[in-house]
């Protein structure tokens, strides 16, 4: 029980240093470790197909190609633009808001009962499996068009006209 | 494995629900107090992750295997934003030299 504590102060200490972090290159390595700390939860969760999935997907691919475009872009130090520090406390009331009104609608609706794992296999492959194969195969293969589109976008985005326009 | 779960057993359900929207009110907040438009986007990843973590408990809650199946789909989805939404930041940084948001103000009208 207390490791699910420890394992969420870890999350929210090392998602606000993500957004504080002066250096980009900084701020991916703590996402990094920020999703790691998720894929802890979901172990504990035994969501076992998701925390692999989370580790493949999030911290492998991911956070790779966010890893590579700071690299391919060159950030200087003088590139890094600040905001005004008006701008800054706005933004973090507002956020401070969002998360208040959501704890406090959640104080009125009282104690709410433990998380229970009632079937010891809900998170394993088989299981999942046959849900997603059996109730979701059409999403499945829609995500698979979805994926070729994206592909095809970035690849679109990502090259370099051949001949200059001003030429 | 089987003691792992077990020592879980006492965690409400309200302290999942209060993590994940610290979380999201994080990345909220990185969205609105940063300009650079890589860290925007890292913020994002950090909301679809909170969320991704709030379906996977209610999964858990309530015995059901539907919402860690949503929870692959959101995956998926997120996989496909990046890459397009990385390839549109490279493309604004070669025309711009710059990756500050506010340069793109010339799309308001």
């Amino acid at each position: 029980m207390s490791t699910f504590y420890f394992i969420a102060f870890l999350s929210i200490f090392f998602s606000i240093l993500v957004i504080s972090a002066k250096n980009p290159v900084h701020s991916i390595l703590y996402l990094i470790l920020t999703f790691f700390t998720f894929t802890i939860h979901y172990i504990l969760l035994n969501a076992q197909f998701l925390a692999i999935v989370n580790f493949i997907v999030y911290m492998g691919a991911i956070l790779v190609l966010f890893l590579y475009t700071l690299m391919l872009i060159n950030l200087n130090k003088e590139s890094e633009p600040v905001k005004p520090f008006m701008v800054k406390i706005a933004g973090v009331f507002g956020g401070g808001i969002l998360a208040v009104a959501v704890a406090s609608s959640l104080k009125l609706m009282g104690a709410s009962n433990p998380v229970l794992l009632q079937n010891p296999d809900l998170g394993l492959v088989k299981n999942l499996g046959k849900v997603l194969f059996n109730e979701f195969l059409l999403p499945f293969e829609i995500s698979s068009v979805l994926l070729l589109s994206a592909m095809v976008g970035a690849v679109l985005l990502a090259t370099k006209e051949k001949e200059p326009k001003a030429a | 494995m089987e003691s792992l779960t077990n020592t879980m057993h006492a965690v409400p359900l309200n302290h999942y629900i209060l993590l994940s929207t610290i979380i999201f009110a994080i990345g909220v907040m990185g969205v609105l107090i940063r300009r650079n438009a890589i860290v925007i986007f890292m913020s994002v990843e950090l909301m679809l992750n909170s969320v991704n973590l709030l379906l996977t408990a209610f999964s858990v809650y309530r015995g059901d295997a539907t919402g860690q199946v949503f929870v692959f789909f959101i995956m998926a989805l997120a996989a496909a934003e990046v890459a397009v939404g990385l390839a549109i930041i490279v493309m604004i940084y070669r025309n711009t030299n710059s990756i500050d948001i506010n340069v793109l103000n010339r799309l308001k009208w």
